[in-house]
């Protein structure tokens, strides 16, 4: 079965449209973006539709895919938890505030997914906000100044269904909503 | 606290919350400078940036004006302009700021080079985690077309500009010039051979522009002040202000932007507050994680991009990590390098196997297991990996070991003969400290290390 439906077909054309003719593989980001807002992450199956969209092979979509950490070939987290711990926050103690995101959202050792599919945490580099030390991105929104307690107060409110607010900007209620944004959907709707 | 006088260019805007939106950016005057240069010809207003003596602030310093003047006008081929804001430097975040406070005033700036390169359709490459800013950015885009000041006529002028914003999604590499065209095309990010440089061949082998975000936000100024009024500012090959991303241990962290050529004791003293609870300076980077870092000596050292060489390190982003007397080099150093090795895009031997191979040896010696010949391993891994690789990446690699290796090697020769971090009294050296400790962060990595 396709993984787009008619309208997300429609908004796959249109953003292929914003690239100039014969310059259409140049939509492969925002495509894949686009594919992980509704499955979650990508699949075989996502690939594939995105090298039918663009008359490219699976191989050569994946082969792209798997080069960006923010396009996600694995399970992955209804929310995805990024703590920085770059050297502007580590020197913030964001190490102590990673430990606790990972400890709350129940991701066993090693893995960066917990069993109960909820949370994708993992340690990120510089988010580009080193002035509030240490970061934490929740499904790309930022929160600023965190401690280990309030990062366990976000995992916890994530968990019970709500959307904590970012330091700025709006957030997305997920992850999906968030690569929905990414993928330039809302603009083309 | 005693503030000394600033210069505000870029910045000037930034108390006033309505220049986010263009009615409030336009009434701020905004798109003047765009106005100006749409009276001019496009020649004329490259020898203007030219006469600014503007440098680009992405990293490398180089003249705007020249830059733009190299883009031919020849080959029959479309001519694009791309926006660099995939700003990943570890420690820089003044592109981000700028365009969260005032986006118009980037967009103009890519308007003006546009125009002056003849460009038809210019990109914005965004930073994939930057998911509000690119937000913001992507409304403002929208009231500049809704404006007519992109379209088919920049304001009135017959020449038309169309703008689109396209998202990265995670990648260091994306920020080099050439890796990002590569992925605006579709492609793995990873860097191409140069040349043929991206003025000549660029996004699909067309002649292409790429600046930096702030380079950009610096232009329209230029346009309505002149370019006399902007060279007087900051020092003769450095003219300007730059925006310096101060962050660490220090009591006010943020963006200050100062004359190019103040001096580091200025910005931390008189704006960032000083070091975090009066401790004493250890190490600085004057340009982010791939600068080579400085120490205490070097607090009255004028921070452009001459006195910063002249120093024996870059100016780079301007992005300056403060780190106090209790933090440990090691540790930092290692942290930065694995930032690298986690970000190499795998194309050359010396960075992808280089970077693994002296994270490897710092989380040993961090952790207490180093072994004496480390060292002159360390220096040697440097020598192998600067200026060996395909890209500049794996040269920002070697700047945090081996200017610590330089400034601060008997700590690296403690943490071997103690068998501990001095700091933390991790290791097998001992627990000898006061307990709490960070080093847990490494511990997956730490058998493996040992090997
Ligand atoms: C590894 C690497 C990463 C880079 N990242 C960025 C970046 O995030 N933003 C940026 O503007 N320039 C970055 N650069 C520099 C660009 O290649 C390019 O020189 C710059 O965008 C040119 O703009 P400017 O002339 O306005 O400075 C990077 C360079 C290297 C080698
Ligand atoms: S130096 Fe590193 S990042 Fe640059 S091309 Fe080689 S492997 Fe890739
Ligand atoms: S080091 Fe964490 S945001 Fe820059």
């Amino acid at each position: 079965m396709a993984v787009l439906s008619d309208g997300g077909r429609e908004t796959a054309e249109a953003i292929i449209a914003r690239y100039p003719a014969g310059r259409e593989r140049s939509a492969l980001l925002p495509l894949l973006y686009l594919m992980q807002s509704v499955e979650g992450r990508l699949t075989r199956d996502g690939l594939r539709e995105v090298g039918e969209l663009l008359g490219i092979t699976t191989a050569e979509v994946e082969a792209v895919a798997s080069f960006y950490t923010m396009l996600r070939l694995r399970p992955t987290g209804t929310h995805v938890v990024s703590v920085c711990t770059n050297l502007s926050c580590a020197l913030r103690g964001a190490n102590e505030v990673f430990e606790a995101a990972h400890d709350a959202a129940g991701v066993e050792q090693g893995e960066d997914t917990s069993p109960d599919g909820e949370f994708t945490v993992h340690e990120e580099e510089c988010l580009g906000a080193c002035d509030a030390a240490p970061v934490v991105q929740v499904d790309f929104a930022n929160h600023d100044r965190l401690t280990p307690e309030r990062v366990v107060e976000l995992v916890e409110a994530l968990r019970a269904g709500e959307v904590p607010t970012p330091s700025r900007g709006r957030a997305p209620k997920d992850f999906r909503e968030a690569s929905r944004i990414l993928a330039g959907a809302e603009e083309t709707t | 606290m005693n503030e000394t006088p600033t210069t505000r260019i870029v910045t000037a805007n930034w108390d006033d919350p309505n220049v986010v939106g263009i009615d409030g950016y336009l009434a701020a005057g905004g798109y003047e400078g765009l106005r100006a240069a749409l009276a001019m010809t496009p020649d004329e207003v490259i020898d203007l940036v030219k006469t600014s003596g503007l440098r680009g602030r992405g990293g490398a310093g180089f003249p705007t004006g020249v830059k733009w003047s190299f883009v031919p006008q020849d080959t029959g081929k479309p001519t694009y302009v791309v926006a660099n804001f995939d700003e990943s430097e570890p420690g820089t975040f003044n592109n981000r700021e700028i365009i969260e406070r005032e986006p118009h005033r980037f967009l103009e700036g890519m308007a003006i080079a546009a125009y002056a390169v003849r460009s038809h359709l210019a990109f914005v490459y965004c930073r994939g985690e930057f998911l509000w800013p690119g937000e913001i950015l992507d409304a403002a885009i929208r009231e500049a077309y809704a404006k007519e000041v992109f379209g088919a006529s920049v304001l009135g002028s017959g020449f038309a500009l169309e703008v689109v914003l396209h998202r990265g999604a995670g990648a260091y590499i994306c920020g080099e010039e050439t890796a990002l065209l590569s992925s605006l095309e579709g492609y793995r990010g990873q860097p191409r051979l140069r040349p043929p440089f991206p003025a000549v061949e660029g996004l699909y082998a067309s002649p292409t522009l790429i600046n930096n975000v702030e380079t950009l936000a610096t232009v329209p100024s230029i346009l309505t002040r002149g370019p006399e009024w902007f060279a007087r500012i900051g020092t003769e090959k450095s003219p300007g202000t730059k925006i310096f991303s101060v962050s660490g241990k220090v009591e006010r962290p943020g963006n200050y932007e100062l004359p190019l050529g103040t001096p580091l004791r200025t910005l931390l003293e008189d704006h960032a507050g000083g070091v975090l609870g009066g401790r004493r300076l250890k190490a600085w980077t004057p340009g982010g994680s791939s600068t080579p870092m400085l120490t205490e000596e070097h607090l009255d050292v004028g921070l452009d991009f001459e006195s910063i060489t002249a120093a024996g390190s870059l100016l780079g982003t301007g992005a300056i990590m403060v780190m106090d007397e209790t933090d440990c080099i090691v540790e930092a150093a290692r942290r930065l390098v694995q930032f690298y090795a986690h970000e190499s895009c795998g194309k050359c031997t010396p960075c992808r196997e280089g970077t693994w191979w002296v994270s490897r040896v710092l989380g040993r010696i961090e952790q207490g297991y180093g072994r004496s010949e480390d060292l002159p391993l360390l220096d040697e891994l440097g020598e192998n990996i600067l200026f060996k690789a395909f890209c500049a990446l794996a040269d920002g690699a070697v700047s945090p070991f081996q200017s610590t290796l330089k400034y601060f090697r008997d700590e690296y020769e403690a943490h071997i003969a103690e068998r501990r971090c001095p700091f933390t009294g991790i290791g097998p050296g001992g627990q000898t400290s006061t307990g709490s400790s960070d080093a847990t962060a490494n511990d997956a990595g730490l058998t493996e290390a040992l090997t």
